[in-house]
């Protein structure tokens, strides 16, 4: 079976001045949401309380609402279902220090008579750790990038870890504006997605880019445009692939994984999406506007294997003793 | 016939894979599991901090007390010693008695002191402050573990974590009673006092303010059973709970558990003589600043063993004298982070995601196959060897699986069969160009070795990043992908490599290359 017959090569680069205005729109839609809405910070870094309580059969919302604005710990809370009609999220922006006395305690004890429920999970997360995840989210993004930066200069060429960058940037970019157009809670599942989406982009773009980089290596001609769009039509159907069989699992994950791992999995989805547009349509072009020359890479290549055969002569003549 | 070095590692990779994720997979006894995290089996998670500026108030309290116990002993007149949070005062009356007050203070260690005439000031040295603070984490780490080892749970994990919190993990945790008890022993500062009442003044107390009550040197204390009731006492103690040597639970003559605690030597001789001292006078006995019993002293007490009596169930004195026993908090702590789950979503979360999981493998693994042919089943059975790799090495390095930890294994199944993909295009494109099955296999692996390399270690880089900075659940997804992606690039690049090495001579002879790699027929012309 075969999903991609032609042997001609597509003009990718072509389009790319529309993909890249599509993708500044998205982009730049998603800081306008991220700034306007923005992110849902859920109590992993907002700080606060959850307290999941599950009933035997569909929870009467209103009435838990009635009995719980009696006590003033439940001052505004939001009280949602959550998942199934018998689940109910109660959240507050409040979180007690008292190790000894405890919320879940209070909750039990002020929902009693509004049926037979039980207290599955109850999450309490102080402003100071909520402050200190997000700045250990924050640092290792940064971090992460920083890494891969260095690695991608020195295996490839600056230009390459630049547009990979970009690439990443504009990844994560959209998935963030899709949690604050979703207002999904931000949680550290959605922190993990979003650093997978980092793995996964990335991953797409360096397999793109180590062949563009091995034709322009081959390459007759020395217009980049032609050699990248060589590269990604022979790269397209690979990418598809690896994208359908990856986007299939989280379809599954998202469908079948449960509320908890929602968020999660509906990140990744974008993810996967925007990182497999990305990897056409976003890294190459801007490799291209870089200024990126065969010629010179060519001439960079030939410096490098003279030196390193003249390296060789000298170490062969060294070891004959004929210096 | 050649040695296939890649079958082999493939074969010893699967054994290793297999016999090591049977422990986890048929939770046997013996052998190396995987842990569940929290989050899957339900339990108690708990961040706490420290007050620890109240562990240096307290040692400014102790100081005072051997002061005054020094000076008791040795006949010194003293006026107003007192004791606030940086700062121990006094004065003595004989200026005679000076130089045996300084050989004194030389013994304590950290205490810097200021005096001028017949006026004494003593400060903890600012590195004294800093070890103080520091001991209180230490002790107040090592006391919440005593107190949960012997409260009995599971496996409890109680760790520092960064440098002022402690991390309790109680796995195993079922019902909210259990949960209750345990956050109140951990929480407990059981922090014993005994303090002399102030008889001169006792019977004012209840028109006292606590204002009035410092100005004597005094503290306004409630009863535990009653607490509308007061007690006028010392504020500097007679000794703490630093010289208790054991506590255990008993039963008075009226079979109500009783509690009954030893001191060690120099406990003993400075209750000795306190008790010997103020016969006919009462003393309180103070528990986390409540008042259990004032007992009046009938004789001198030697020996030291004191007793005290409360209205307590025994459930509650056996948790006090754990409390007791496993030592005072020096210093108070707080909840800064706490996560229970209840065992039923922690099941759950695993019911869903293992859908999940067999969900998208199957998925995968039929899309390999229809659109791969033999190549498909090759890569896929790279792919199952991949799973058991991750469950394996997860089970030795005792790794924690964690919700996310399953998303990773779930997300490393859709990104696994990635360098499988890339090969098979490679030699797809090969078969396209008119090489032989044989050289296209060759150098299909060839030309993707670098890709898949390249790909996989900037992803590997990301992964380790996110270890070094990411917490609990964070670190667990990281493991996994890390580990998935290292046990792909085995069974992927090594492992498929050496099957089709293997059936080198039916390829060879095979002329129908749309069999091995799905391709039609048309297109190789």
């Amino acid at each position: 079976m075969e999903f991609f017959k032609q042997t001609k090569t597509i003009n990718f680069m072509g389009g790319s001045k529309l993909a890249i205005a599509i993708s500044i729109i998205l982009v730049l839609s998603s800081y306008a949401l991220l700034f306007t809405k923005g992110l849902n910070f859920g109590v992993d870094f907002a700080g606060g309380t959850i307290v999941q309580v599950k009933y035997e059969n569909t929870a009467p919302i209103d009435a838990m609402r009635e009995q719980l604005s009696g006590n003033e710990m439940f001052q505004g809370a939001s009280i949602t279902e959550f998942g199934s009609p018998d689940e109910v999220i109660i959240r507050l922006k409040s979180s007690s220090k008292d190790v000894s006395k405890d919320v879940g305690d209070v909750t039990r004890e002020a929902l009693k008579g509004t049926g037979d429920y039980t207290i599955r999970r109850v999450d309490i997360v102080g402003p100071k750790v909520g402050d200190e995840l997000r700045e250990k989210g924050v640092m290792s993004l940064l971090l992460a990038m920083i890494g891969i930066l260095i690695y991608v200069a020195f295996r490839f060429e600056w230009r390459f870890a630049v547009a990979s960058i970009f690439a990443l940037v504009h990844d994560v970019s959209i998935a963030l504006g899709a949690l604050a157009l979703t207002q999904i809670d931000v949680n550290l599942d959605v922190l993990a997605a979003l650093l997978t989406i980092l793995g996964y982009s990335l991953n797409d773009t360096i397999i793109v880019f180590d062949r563009i980089r091995e034709g322009i290596v081959d390459a007759k001609s020395a217009v980049l445009s032609e050699v990248i769009d060589e590269s990604v039509t022979k790269t397209l159907s690979r990418t598809t692939l690896t994208s359908l069989t990856t986007f299939f699992v989280v379809l599954t994950l998202f469908i079948f994984g449960g509320e908890i791992i929602h968020s999660f999995a509906f990140t990744l989805l974008v993810g996967v999406i925007v990182g497999t547009y990305s990897s056409i349509f976003v890294a190459s072009p801007i490799l291209m506007w870089l200024g990126f020359d065969i010629r010179s890479y060519h001439s960079k290549l030939a410096e490098k294997r003279r030196r390193k055969a003249e390296k060789e002569k000298m170490r062969a003549q060294f070891e004959q003793g004929t210096l | 016939m050649k040695l296939n070095f890649r079958f082999v590692i493939l074969i010893g990779a699967i054994v290793f894979g297999v016999f090591f994720s049977v422990p986890s997979l048929l939770q046997t006894e013996k052998g190396a599991k995987i842990t569940l995290g929290l989050d899957l089996q339900g339990g108690l998670h708990m961040l706490l901090g420290v007050k620890t500026e109240e562990a240096v108030k307290s040692r400014m309290k102790s100081i005072a007390a051997s002061v005054k116990h020094y000076t008791d002993h040795n006949d010194i007149l003293l006026d107003t010693l007192s004791a606030n949070e940086d700062e121990v005062r006094f004065a003595i009356l004989d200026s005679d008695d000076a130089a045996s007050i300084d050989l004194m203070l030389k013994d304590i260690e950290g205490v810097s002191v200021n005096h001028s005439g017949e006026d004494y000031a003593l400060t903890l040295t600012p590195l004294a402050v800093e070890e103080t603070k520091k001991q209180s984490i230490s002790q107040a780490i090592e006391t919440i573990r005593n107190r949960l080892d012997q409260f009995g749970l599971a496996e409890p994990t109680v760790a520092r974590q960064g440098t002022d919190k402690i991390l309790v993990e109680l796995p195993g945790i079922k019902t909210q009673e259990d949960e209750q008890r345990a956050r109140e022993l951990i929480s407990r500062a059981a922090k014993l006092e005994l303090i002399a009442v102030d008889e001169e003044r006792a019977m004012r107390v209840y028109n006292m303010s606590a204002a009035e009550a410092a100005q004597y040197g005094d503290v306004i204390l409630p009863d535990k059973e009653r607490p509308d009731e007061k007690y006028l006492l010392k504020e500097i103690p007679i000794l703490d709970g630093g010289m208790l040597t054991n506590a255990t639970v008993a039963f008075d003559q009226n079979n109500r558990p009783v509690i009954n605690f030893a001191l060690n030597s120099e406990g003993a001789q400075i209750f000795g003589d306190f008790t010997g001292k103020n016969v006919g006078k009462r003393m309180a006995i103070v528990l986390d600043g409540q008042v259990y019993s004032a007992p009046v002293i009938n004789e001198r007490i030697g020996g030291g063993h004191v007793q005290v009596s409360g209205n307590y169930t025994v459930n509650e004195a056996n948790d006090l004298a754990i409390a007791l026993r496993s030592g005072a908090l020096l210093a108070p702590i707080y909840m800064m982070e706490k996560r229970s789950v209840g065992p039923s979503l922690g099941a759950e979360s695993i019911r869903n995601s293992l859908i999940a999981l067999i969900g998208g493998f199957v998925l995968v693994f039929i899309f390999m196959i229809v659109y791969y042919k033999a190549a498909g089943v090759i890569a896929n059975i790279a792919l199952i060897a991949n799973l058991f790799i991750i469950l394996a090495v997860m089970a030795l390095f005792g790794a924690t699986l964690t919700l996310p930890g399953m998303a990773g294994i779930v997300l490393t199944v859709g990104m696994a069969v990635d360098a499988n993909v890339i090969i098979s295009e490679r030699i797809r494109e090969l078969l396209y160009e008119g090489k032989s099955l044989h050289k296209a296999i060759e150098e299909g692996y060839a030309n993707a070795m670098r890709a898949i390399l390249d790909a996989n270690i900037t992803t590997l880089i990301a992964a380790v990043v996110l270890y070094a900075y990411g917490t609990g659940a964070i670190k667990g997804f990281a493991i996994t992908i890390s580990i998935g992606i290292l046990a792909s690039m085995l069974t992927a690049i090594l492992g498929t490599h050496g099957i089709y090495t293997l059936l080198e001579s039916k390829i060879n002879k095979s002329k129908n290359p749309s069999f091995w790699f799905g391709i039609s027929k048309k297109r190789l012309g």
